[in-house]
């Protein structure tokens, strides 16, 4: 009986992301709201939760990586030596405090 | 025993009842989410069972494990309802729907209550019914929407309809029978309620698996 498939992403708390939860078949929206109440709110540890059904979802999974864009991260540069090089030459630099930005 | 504590063991029994014959669906119920689902509904019930045993248990100077698993098969105060065994969907879901419409009056009047612990405790109960009260009109819908799902329904809350009255007090029964004839838009018989007191055969058979474990270990199981 069950033929729809809800994907659903979950708050934890007022002002964070909503992140995927996982996913439950159901056989309509009515009910999909009853399991997901059950399945991610039993332990009241949510404060919001998203039913998407999986046919509304459009993916793109085609995302090749042709020429290496690995420059273009910025894991790769040390912005914390960076910021207390610029910090020494303007003279603001104290110890313990700031810096940690990056 | 006053005549508090008499109500909160009878309510506490059928909670704790309901919630055991419920979770008797859990593995087998007819898809994983609906399981998944009722097994927590029934686990609901067992808790609701637990806050209104510790009330009574206050009172009694005993606690809520030993009213909930020590007391003798018929001193238990739980309405025939919630005694039988139905591991019959559509039965299962009558029996719901009949228990909850039925709470939802008695809770009703219980939170009018002078008693201000009991009062709260119906309004707490009241607001986690609430989404039992959901799944069941959802489940209901769901069967008056096919002709086999009416059929079926129909038999089975004919069959428990006796069941369904004695769950509540005289005074609380045409306000049921009102609501129950007009969500299934049909009359239903005039029977005699089974009342509260009776001991089904089947009350004594779950009582001895609820209470084994409890048996067993009698100085209280270590986990």
């Amino acid at each position: 009986m069950p033929d729809l498939v809800f994907e659903v992403f979950r708050q934890e708390r007022k002002g964070k992301p909503f992140e995927h939860a996982g996913s439950f078949r159901a056989p309509d929206e009515r009910a999909a709201e009853i399991y997901a109440r059950e399945f991610y709110d039993r332990r009241h540890e949510s404060v919001r939760l998203w039913l998407v059904p999986r046919s509304a979802i459009h993916p793109l999974e085609d995302l090749p990586d042709e020429f290496d864009t690995s420059y273009r991260r910025v894991d790769g540069y040390s912005l914390k030596s960076r910021l207390r090089e610029a910090r020494e030459r303007a003279g603001t630099l104290d110890s313990g405090s700031g810096g940690e930005a990056a | 025993m006053s005549e508090r504590t008499d109500l909160l063991l009878e309510i506490a029994d059928d909670e704790l009842f309901l919630g055991w014959r419920d979770s008797e669906w859990t593995g087998i119920a007819p898809f994983l989410e609906e399981d998944v689902a009722l097994s927590s509904i029934a686990q609901n019930e067992i808790g609701h069972a637990r806050a209104l045993y510790e009330l009574a248990a206050a009172e009694l100077g005993t606690t809520a494990d030993e009213l909930a698993f020590d007391r003798r098969p018929e001193e238990y105060r739980c309405t025939s309802l919630v005694q039988l065994r139905r591991l019959e969907w559509a039965r299962t879901i009558a029996r719901r729907w009949l228990y909850e419409t039925a709470d939802e009056i008695r809770l009703g009047a219980l939170k009018a209550s002078d008693d201000l612990e009991i009062a709260g405790i119906a309004a707490k109960m009241d607001r986690e019914e609430a989404y039992h009260r959901i799944h069941a009109e959802m489940w209901v819908d769901r069967l008056l929407a096919t002709g086999e799902g009416r059929t079926r329904l129909d038999e089975a809350v004919d069959e428990l309809w006796p069941y369904a009255l004695g769950v509540l007090d005289d005074e609380l029964r045409p306000e049921l029978r009102a609501r129950v004839e007009a969500r299934l838009q049909r009359t239903l018989a005039d029977v005699e309620p089974v009342p509260r007191g009776v001991h089904e055969v089947e009350l004594a058979e779950l009582w001895e698996e609820m209470t084994s474990v409890r048996r067993s270990a009698p100085a209280g199981a270590g986990w």
